[in-house]
């Protein structure tokens, strides 16, 4: 096995686009790591972009938006004021990801290049509407993250291609998302439904909603109708009965030793209304 | 383990109760508290040395297959590959349990479960003996399999070994019930005839692992001359070396091994997996063998808990006198004989006194590991099956649980439903506390239900030797041969200060290895602060003997007129206040020159381990919308005879009612369809993380054993018995349907609400 620490984004991309046999980046290792110690994959050639200059760093954009560096910790994420100020929801869901020790380790890209359907940032960040930089030897290209995972452990990244940043957009005014999953425990645990949530008001008047469902089907899954349900509403009852109707709707889970397709879509359901109330609060009280 | 060693006992000697003490009853720190803070501690995997090979394991990935053929010519080409075993390198000629943990160890014919040991290697790093792993290849025919036991006993099943079934075995059963049991008294049509109302309904629960943090680790070294070491963590180091010696073919005595420090064993570090295999794999390289299971393999290959699908039928008059008890109670126990059903059958209804009462007790064969004891092996799942319709009966006849359990709890004399008459027992002290307990009236909030519940365990005693020898100083090393699970050794110690009249401290405890010490029965069934807690006090006192003798002969005084008094020889009788007292250290300082060194022994299989009761109740909440249970109020009422040590009998009470609630709400073995486990690790095996439990209150009851010296009765199993009933009493009355299979998981919880709400 090769071990290489590349210093910048082209030596990395070059040396995963000539490299031989099984190839890994190597973010925070928690899922890496994992996968050798079970062989599960025995990589050839292990690329770690822990050196690369820039990549532990989170920077406001002119636009008021943040990126995000492919290196960036948990543990750095939760303890950024205005990163927290600004996506609760996205913080949070990072926050999940495994215990302290974790923490320590574990990368937003990592947990989205990992392509597992029940990664938990995921789904807050295609609330968010966080968008992926996407570097490999013929240059750049920017992509929705929902156009990353393609399946259980597949990304649509080619040959030599690797993500060098996240772009979290800016906040508005009266916006406040939110994330939510369902374990059977309280903690150390994977999802069996996971739901990220962004809402924006105007005074008590939903003005736009994005939702995004983890662990019931193969990808995250956007619910592209959540504005129809909300948008006009208050969150009324009503709202949220339409809401959790489209949330189940657009499940397509499995039945596994987690949970049963029956079981996942009901939750999906339970969580959508849970989730949006916690938004909506957090959107009001963002005014 | 022999089952028979957890089978009632006779009274033994009996002692007085009722004594002052100095040491006993409180709580130090204890020996290796600073070795574990500090990391000074070594566990299984921390012992090396030179030249030390690594082992690695090939394990059948079919649950059901015959072995065709292995060829390990590929992985002993390897470079640094430097031994290869299969079941040929082991004796021949076994029979009985020792046949069955060889074939367990080590497939012969056939593998049996998925993860069944196949081969092994050993090389110069552990890295290639993984690869080599990879190389060697096993041609394997597949055969049907059945991991379920009531799918096992059914006509057509596919059999796991024809011919295994004892003679207890009624005919007409299928080939893999292997051992049948059935017992009780009275007429129990007649008594349910008496009844004002009878309950009758099936359970189940699910197999679960005693989820100990370290795994089965050890290092082996032995030569062509038939000598051997080996270090490994153990809850029973002469069980290993007996065991050892037999698959290996050598002299008991030739093998000595030494137990490390333990990282939780819970019943199953009571047997053997790994050890003889890095025995062979040594004896063949001619060089020591290091070998340490993955958590995977921990979960795939050792023992868990049997299974159990269980009838319990049980009569109540309005009053709430039960009238008669039946239960059938089916348990699988792998692919080997030895599910402990007739415990599961003996302790389901020992917490009442019964007119009638009958129990039936199936042991299946599937294709699973080889069960190994957890934690007061059987007690549990009865409880959960019988406390759960003794729940329903007070629900529907408007009953107080308690009272109800009070009416007809086990006393003193009386006729336990397993046979034997009670000598003093606490179980009505539990109840009384249990009810006086704040937590049994407080008011709870929507959506919250209570449970109750009582557990039995019989407790044990077993060979047991013990040697403390004094040093110059007056200060004492105690030699025990009981692996510390529990903080044993705080507790040894405090028994031997209290006689010897020395402080805490000055007492070091060792665990002996077995070229030590005698015999020494392996820690489990509860017996270690009773048996070893015995023979310490014994051997202390043997020393005191001796201590007293020698100032005796210094003042030329009888011996009979020399009594011990806080660490001093002192005259009494006609030579009351002629001599000064003589302490301990003024002895032992002079004793090489006064008749050599002094020491104490005792050795015995003592035979009055008193039976221990508890009764808990917990609060739980379930989520309506999701099945998810939290446990928001937890109480333990055990009766410890006398508790040495109180915060470490509380640490016992808390790890019980903890692995309870795992059990109870999130553990299982899952089994897919080709026969395989599906969670051989921690992240899909949900044990209790620290936020899933609440603060475990306990209540300590003493009612002292009249067979240990100072009163003690075993309480490390007891403590698990009533959690699983008491929790599904609890979620039961929160979601307002009752759950009769475990785990009480959230879509089952969930489909349970469904059912009924369509029903
Ligand atoms: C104990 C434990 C608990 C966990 N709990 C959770 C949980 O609750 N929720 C959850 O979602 N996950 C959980 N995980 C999984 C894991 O921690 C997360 O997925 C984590 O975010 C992965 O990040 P990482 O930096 O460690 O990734 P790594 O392991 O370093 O990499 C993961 C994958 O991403 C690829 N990759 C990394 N960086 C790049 C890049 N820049 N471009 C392209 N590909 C890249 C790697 O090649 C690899 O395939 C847990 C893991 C452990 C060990």
């Amino acid at each position: 096995m090769q071990y290489h620490t590349p210093a910048s984004f082209d030596e990395a991309t070059a040396l995963a686009a000539t490299a031989t046999g099984t190839t890994r980046f190597l973010a925070g290792g928690t899922d890496v790591l994992v996968q050798m110690r079970l062989d599960l994959v025995t990589p050839d050639v292990l690329i770690d972009v822990k050196k690369i200059a820039g990549v532990h760093d989170i920077v406001r954009e002119e636009d008021g938006g943040w990126r995000i560096g492919i290196a960036v910790t948990g543990a750095e994420m939760s303890e950024h004021e205005g990163l927290c100020r600004d996506w609760p929801g996205l913080v949070e869901a990072m926050d999940l990801v495994g215990s302290t020790q974790v923490q320590g380790r574990a990368t937003l890209t990592g947990n989205l290049c990992n392509a597992s359907p029940a990664a938990d940032s995921v789904p807050a960040m295609v609330a968010a509407g966080v968008e992926a930089t996407v570097t490999g030897p013929k240059g750049s290209r920017r992509v929705p993250v929902e156009a990353i995972p393609t399946g259980p452990g597949k990304t649509s990244l080619a040959r030599g291609e690797m993500i060098s940043a996240l772009h979290v957009p800016a906040r508005v005014r009266g916006g406040g998302d939110a994330y939510l999953r369902f374990i059977p425990r309280t903690e150390m645990d994977i999802a069996v439904v996971g739901c990220g949530i962004d809402l924006t008001v105007e005074g008590e008047t939903i003005t736009g909603a994005r939702m995004a469902l983890g662990a019931v089907a193969p990808c995250v899954v956007a619910v592209r109708g959540a504005p129809d349900a909300l948008v006009g509403t208050a969150l009324e009852d009503a709202a949220l009965a339409a809401l959790a109707d489209l949330a189940q709707a657009a499940c397509n889970p499995i039945d596994d030793k987690r949970g049963t397709v029956g079981f996942r879509t009901h939750v999906a359901g339970v969580l959508a209304r849970r989730v949006a109330r916690i938004a909506y609060d957090r959107a009001r009280e963002n005014q | 383990m022999a089952l028979d060693e957890y089978k009632p006992q006779k009274g033994g000697e009996e002692f007085e109760t009722g004594h002052d003490f100095k040491y006993v009853g409180t709580s130090p720190d204890r020996p290796d508290g600073f070795d574990k803070v500090t990391g000074r501690a070594r566990f299984g995997a921390d012992m090396s040395a030179p030249g030390m090979l690594f082992a690695a394991i090939v394990r059948s990935p079919h649950a059901h297959a015959r072995i065709l053929r292995i060829d390990t010519s590929r992985a002993e080409a390897l470079k640094g590959v430097k031994a290869v075993v299969t079941r040929a390198d082991f004796a021949g000629g076994l029979s009985g349990e020792t046949w069955n943990v060889l074939e367990n160890v080590m497939a012969g014919d056939t593998a049996l479960y998925d993860g069944h040991a196949v081969a092994a290697v050993a090389a110069t790093s552990a890295l290639i003996a993984r690869d080599a792993v990879k190389l060697i290849e096993v041609e394997y025919e597949v055969l049907a399999h059945v991991t379920d036991v009531d799918e096992a006993m059914k006509d057509g099943a596919p059999v796991i070994r024809g011919g295994a079934a004892d003679g207890s075995v009624p005919e007409g059963l299928h080939p893999n019930v292997v051992r049948y049991h059935e017992s009780g008294h009275g007429d129990v049509e007649a008594g349910f005839a008496e009844a004002d109302l009878v309950i009758e309904d099936h359970f189940r629960t699910e197999a679960t692992h005693q989820g100990y943090i370290e795994p089965h680790a050890c290092l082996a070294s032995l030569g062509s001359d038939g000598r051997g070491e080996v270090w490994c963590c153990t809850q029973g180091h002469w069980n290993v070396q007996k065991l050892c010696a037999a698959l290996l073919g050598l002299d008991t005595s030739g093998l000595r091994v030494t137990a490390s420090e333990i990282g939780g064993g819970f019943g199953g570090k009571t047997t053997i997996f790994i050890e003889p295999v890095a025995l062979a794999l040594s004896r063949k390289a001619g060089r020591p063998v290091k070998l340490v299971m993955s958590r995977s393999e921990v979960f795939r290959a050792t023992g868990p808990t049997a299974s159990a699908s269980m009838d319990i039928r049980i009569g109540m008059k309005k009053d709430g006198t039960i009238t008669a008890a039946d239960g059938v109670f089916r348990l699988q126990g792998g692919a080997f004989p030895g599910a402990p059903m007739e415990m599961t059958a003996m302790c389901a209804f020992a917490c009442y006194g019964l007119k009638n009462v009958r129990h039936v007790g199936y042991d299946v064969m599937t294709n699973r590991p080889k069960q190994a004891a957890y934690r007061a092996p059987g007690s549990p799942m009865a409880a959960f099956a019988v406390e759960s319709v003794i729940d329903e009966l007070c629900e529907q006849l408007g009953l107080d649980r308690i009272e109800v359990r009070l009416k007809n709890a086990a006393r003193e004399g009386t006729r336990s439903s397993y046979g034997p008459r009670f000598q003093r027992i606490g179980l009505v002290e539990t109840l009384e506390a249990a009810r006086a307990h704040p937590h049994y009236s407080a008011p709870l909030k929507p959506g919250q239900g209570r449970g109750v519940s009582c557990g039995f365990w019989f407790n044990f005693g077993g060979e047991t030797s013990v040697s403390l020898a004094l040093s110059e100083d007056g200060s004492a090393q105690l030699m025990v041969g009981t692996p510390d699970i529990g903080g044993s050794r705080a507790s040894m110690a405090l028994m031997a200060a209290e006689v010897l009249g020395i402080p805490y401290e000055k007492v070091r405890v060792t665990i002996a290895d077995t070229a030590s010490l005698g015999y020494n029965e392996i820690s489990h069934g509860s017996r270690v602060t009773y048996a070893s807690g015995l023979a310490t006090i014994k051997a202390a006192g043997d020393a005191v003997q001796k201590l007293c003798r020698r100032a005796a002969e210094k003042w030329g005084i009888s011996e009979d007129a020399v009594k011990w008094q806080d660490g001093c020889a002192v005259p009494s009788g006609p030579n009351a206040g002629d001599f000064d007292p003589l302490p301990i250290a003024e002895i032992t300082a002079s004793m090489g020159a006064t008749g050599g060194p002094i020491s104490g022994h005792y050795e015995a299989t003592p035979e009055g381990a008193g039976v221990s009761f508890a009764t808990h109740i917990v609060d739980a909440e379930v989520d309506p919308e999701t099945g998810k249970t939290s446990v928001v109020r937890y109480t333990v009422v055990q009766d410890a005879g006398k508790a040495i040590h109180p915060a470490y009998v509380e640490g016992q009470y808390q790890g019980g009612a903890a692995q309870g609630i795992g059990w109870a709400l999130n553990e299982e073995y899952i089994y897919g369809p080709d026969g395989r486990l599906q969670n051989a690790g921690f992240l899909d095996y949900r044990i209790p993380v620290a936020s899933d439990l609440p603060m475990i209150d306990t209540v300590i009851v003493e009612v002292p054993n009249p067979g240990h010296p100072f009163g003690v009765r075993g309480v490390g199993e007891t403590s698990i018995c009533p959690p699983l009933a008491a929790i599904a009493n609890a979620v039961s009355a929160a979601a307002g349907v009752r759950m009769r299979h475990l785990p009480m998981s959230p879509p089952s919880i969930l489909a349970a609400l469904e059912k009924q709400a369509h029903a």
